[in-house]
């Protein structure tokens, strides 16, 4: 058998007390894909960074080409021909496409000869089926293009191995069959393709071996095509995969709560300006909202929540105008928040998760201080009733994990029993079995009347729960769908095809 | 068991190095280094004057700190004490000049308006923050070269005092406008106004909703505001509350100290007083300890003043001897 092109052995690496990845063998051969299988959480980008010598294993060694390596730093990887794409792009907007490949190569002569280069890199391109428009701003290209001009780039700079890390996550569904037909030829030229996933079916369609870690080590390395879906959950999940409590349920949907009456807002430095939104939301109704990222998804959100107020148009909550109420008010009002990131956007880190609960909350006020002891009381009931297990009330919350932090704003949230859930990507980052239980707790709420707008980059998420998706593209809407006229393919198209005209009719 | 915060001193190291380092360039200046700490200490430690002056300048200093304190509790930076504390000064000569009122009142006019002149002079950075015009750290910093002009304004004109033709004074201001000091001794009642202060704020850092809501919008702001805390709300009265803290060390030095409004109100208290909240770190009981140490530093140049014949400048030198070393050897160093 031939030398596999980087191989890693007995590799050990801790975060303080964590171990963050143990694991005893894995390598990727020439002409071969690679997909490393995971859940969020599951070491698999402390692993691959390891590869790239952005992180020192604390133990072990790494190969390449058969030879011990220790890279001090990703150059050092670089120059030893492993190379990766990142899902934060490193692209200069500005520059064209062929300025862009050209100046991540390490052989760029000082006065370079661009006829030369043209040739070189359009011939690169041309052998891997890349069709790029070499000399467009590459601020001008679609994600999927600006993907492309990333491993292109990585082709030229000479890399033999390039990893992939998460590289769907920026597509929409229908952009990633190109995605993998780049991969299947980038395979067929020699190359060694590792594929960062959580998604099943991406290892099983795109990968020759899935290797399968859980909690830092390598559970598994199959053969994709010993592989079935099933044996991979069972390895990934230790036999038992997580499944929804109960079939979603015909809730009985209520009375109008909110209302967004051709709703624009300004946006911002980095915010997508929400366009003439008209949309209508029901107690006990769950509404979806779908998109590629930077659609105006977070940028709804924070609109309902009272975080932005619309530039044009109203917004109505319980028939009354709430166009211009702060946070605070929408708050009382009954309106909960579950961002993506509730590290920066709903807790404070520095303080315990009780005083995270106490927060803000008129109802524990005594005196001039808070009565901690109700904060405990409702803390912990608040915990109880989402079926997690509850952390430390004491402790700061920017001493728990992602997830934990995660479920201390769910809780906190839930627990005011809110009229309105505004929950964005609130599954991001959880283990299967903790989003579930998210997914869980939103259903729950919704039958006791109240309404979620859930926003999601999983459409299989959007399509379990939500009694509606709508499409956002650009800051305006591009599609509803109601239950039953789900499809993945419908709903991609809205998201990407600006000739959709799919359910606005 | 470990010793109260409001007791710790920077390290030992960082007290050994900053007292070398300055004696180093006492020696290279040609003075004598080791006289000079000798004469340092006697003074301070056994003369009764020497070892009172501490205490009257603790005063200024704690009000000084909590300027900084109470907004950088918000996540404010306010460097504009030494502008606040003048605007105080000339605030409360006003009011004790021409307030009309007698006894007790008078006093309290004069004490209320020293914290108004404080407060409103940060106010204005604060304002123009939340307004996004500019940043309060550049602000208050460019205000404390308008404040003593205002200060020279009234005592070069209007309230100038017709006693010396050489030196420009305001009018003594009444004695019922004078805060109480000790018997025979600098020492004044605005100490203990500065005790009260400290002891209320420890209370409402630790005790209160509103001292965790500022903790909250200190260290996150987009989530406070998320969670519905008034988040400008805070800030501004923050800042105005730590203005009106630097205006009443002002208003003391005019009312206890020197009777009238002159144009060198403060040695630098408000330069010093940033320093001694950023040495305290965040932990406000910590204030005390640290203007003890600054008090013994302008007692330094005090003494070196007359027996080295150096300019009291040199007080600036020792100062950032301390601050240098404390980044080298203090408790923050490796991680900072």
């Amino acid at each position: 058998m031939a030398v596999p092109l980087i191989e890693a052995r007995n590799i050990l690496k801790r975060f303080g007390d964590l171990v963050a990845n143990e694991v005893e063998s894995f390598d990727v051969r020439t002409g071969e894909v690679h997909a490393l299988l995971g859940e969020n959480g599951a070491g698999k980008t402390t692993l691959s960074k390891i590869l790239y010598g952005f992180y020192r294993p604390d133990a072990g060694e790494i190969r390449v080409a058969g030879t011990n390596v220790s890279f001090a730093s990703p150059a050092d990887a670089r120059a030893a021909g492993i190379g990766m794409v990142f899902q934060e792009f490193s692209l200069v907007p500005a520059l064209s496409v062929l300025d862009n490949v050209a100046l991540f190569m390490p052989d760029l002569p000082r006065v370079p000869d661009r006829r030369a280069l043209r040739v070189r890199i359009a011939t690169a391109a041309k052998a891997l089926g890349l069709e790029l428009p070499l000399d467009a701003p590459v601020a001008a290209l679609p994600v999927a293009a600006q993907q492309k001009v990333e491993i292109l780039k990585q082709v030229l700079a000479g890399m033999r191995v390039i990893l992939l890390d998460e590289p769907t996550k920026v597509l929409a569904p229908q952009e990633c069959s190109g995605l993998f037909a780049t991969v299947a030829s980038l395979r067929a030229a020699g190359y060694g393709i590792v594929l960062i996933t959580h998604k099943l079916h991406e290892a099983l369609a795109a990968a020759d071996r899935i290797s399968v870690m859980r909690k830092g080590r390598m559970t598994a390395t199959l053969a994709a095509r010993a592989a079935t879906r099933e044996a991979l959950l069972a390895v990934m999940f230790e036999g038992s995969p997580p499944q929804s409590a109960a079939a979603p349920a015909a809730q009985a949907i209520g009375a109008p709560l909110l209302q967004l009456d051709r709703v624009s807002t300004s946006g911002g430095a980095h915010a997508t300006p929400l366009q003439g939104i008209d949309l209508g939301l029901r107690e006990g109704e769950i509404l979806g909202v779908a998109g590629i990222a930077g659609s105006g998804q977070r940028e709804l959100g924070a609109l309902v929540a009272g975080h932005e107020r619309p530039r044009r148009g109203r917004k109505l909550f319980r028939g009354g105008d709430a166009s211009r109420w702060t946070a605070g008010r929408m708050r009382r009002a009954g309106v909960g928040f579950v961002p993506e990131n509730p590290l920066e956007a709903a807790c404070v880190g520095e303080l315990s998760v009780a005083e995270n609960f106490a927060l803000g909350e008129r109802r524990y006020a005594s005196g001039l201080g808070f009565n901690w002891t109700r904060v405990h009381d409702d803390a912990e009931a608040a915990f109880a009733r989402l079926g997690v297990a509850r952390p430390s009330l004491n402790a700061p919350v920017r001493t728990l994990s992602g997830g934990n932090v995660q479920r201390v704003v769910m809780a906190r949230e839930l627990g005011r029993a809110p009229r309105l859930v505004v929950a964005i990507y609130p599954t991001r980052g959880l283990d299967a079995r903790s989003a579930q239980a998210v997914r869980d707790a939103l259903r729950a709420r919704a039958s006791e009347g109240a309404a979620v707008l859930l926003m999601s980059e999983e459409l299989e998420e959007l399509f379990e729960l939500a009694d509606r998706v709508v499409v956002l593209r650009s800051g305006m809407l591009a599609g509803e769908f109601s239950r039953g006229s789900y499809s993945i393919e419908a709903v991609g198209a809205a998201m990407v095809q600006s000739d959709a005209r799919t359910a606005l009719a | 068991m470990r010793a109260p915060r409001w007791l710790d001193l920077p390290p030992a190291g960082a007290a050994v190095l900053a007292l070398a380092l300055f004696g180093a360039i006492l020696a290279a200046a040609g003075k004598h280094p080791l006289q000079a700490y000798y004469d340092t200490a006697t003074y301070v430690l056994a003369s009764r004057q020497g070892f009172t002056e501490l205490f009257v300048r603790m005063g200024p200093l704690v009000m000084t700190a909590l300027a900084v304190a109470i907004p950088a509790r918000v996540g404010l930076f306010n460097v504009g004490g030494e502008g606040q504390l003048y605007m105080g000064a000339l605030f409360a000569t006003g009011a004790a000049l021409y307030a009309p009122l007698n006894g007790p009142l008078l006093l309290a006019a004069t004490i209320l308006a020293g914290f108004a002149g404080g407060a409103l002079w940060a106010l204005v950075p604060a304002l123009m923050r939340i307004a996004g015009v500019a940043n309060e750290a550049i602000t208050t910093l460019l205000l404390n070269y308008v404040a003593p002009l205002a200060v020279a304004y009234q005592i070069f004109g209007p309230w100038r005092s017709p006693e010396s033709s050489s030196y420009p004074q305001s009018h003594r201001i009444a004695e019922a406008a004078r805060l109480p000091s000790l018997p025979t001794t600098r020492v004044h009642a605005g100490l203990a106004i500065a005790a009260a202060c400290l002891a209320l704020c420890v209370y409402v850092f630790n005790r209160t909703r509103w001292g965790l809501e500022m903790r909250a919008i200190g260290a996150n702001r987009l989530a406070a505001a998320h969670l519905g805390l008034p988040v400008r709300t805070y800030l501004v009265v923050a800042m105005a509350l730590g203005g009106g803290a630097a205006g009443l060390a002002g208003m003391a030095e005019v009312s206890a100290i020197q009777g009238r409004l002159v144009s060198e109100v403060s040695p630098g208290y408000g330069y010093m007083g940033f320093l001694v909240a950023w040495l305290a770190a965040g932990n406000v009981s910590r204030i005390v300890s640290m203007a003890l140490l600054f008090a013994v530093i302008s007692a330094v140049g005090d003494v070196l003043q007359i027996t080295q014949r150096v300019p009291y400048a040199v007080v600036n030198i020792l100062m950032a001897a301390i601050l240098f070393s404390v980044l080298c050897v203090g408790p923050g160093a490796r991680r900072r």
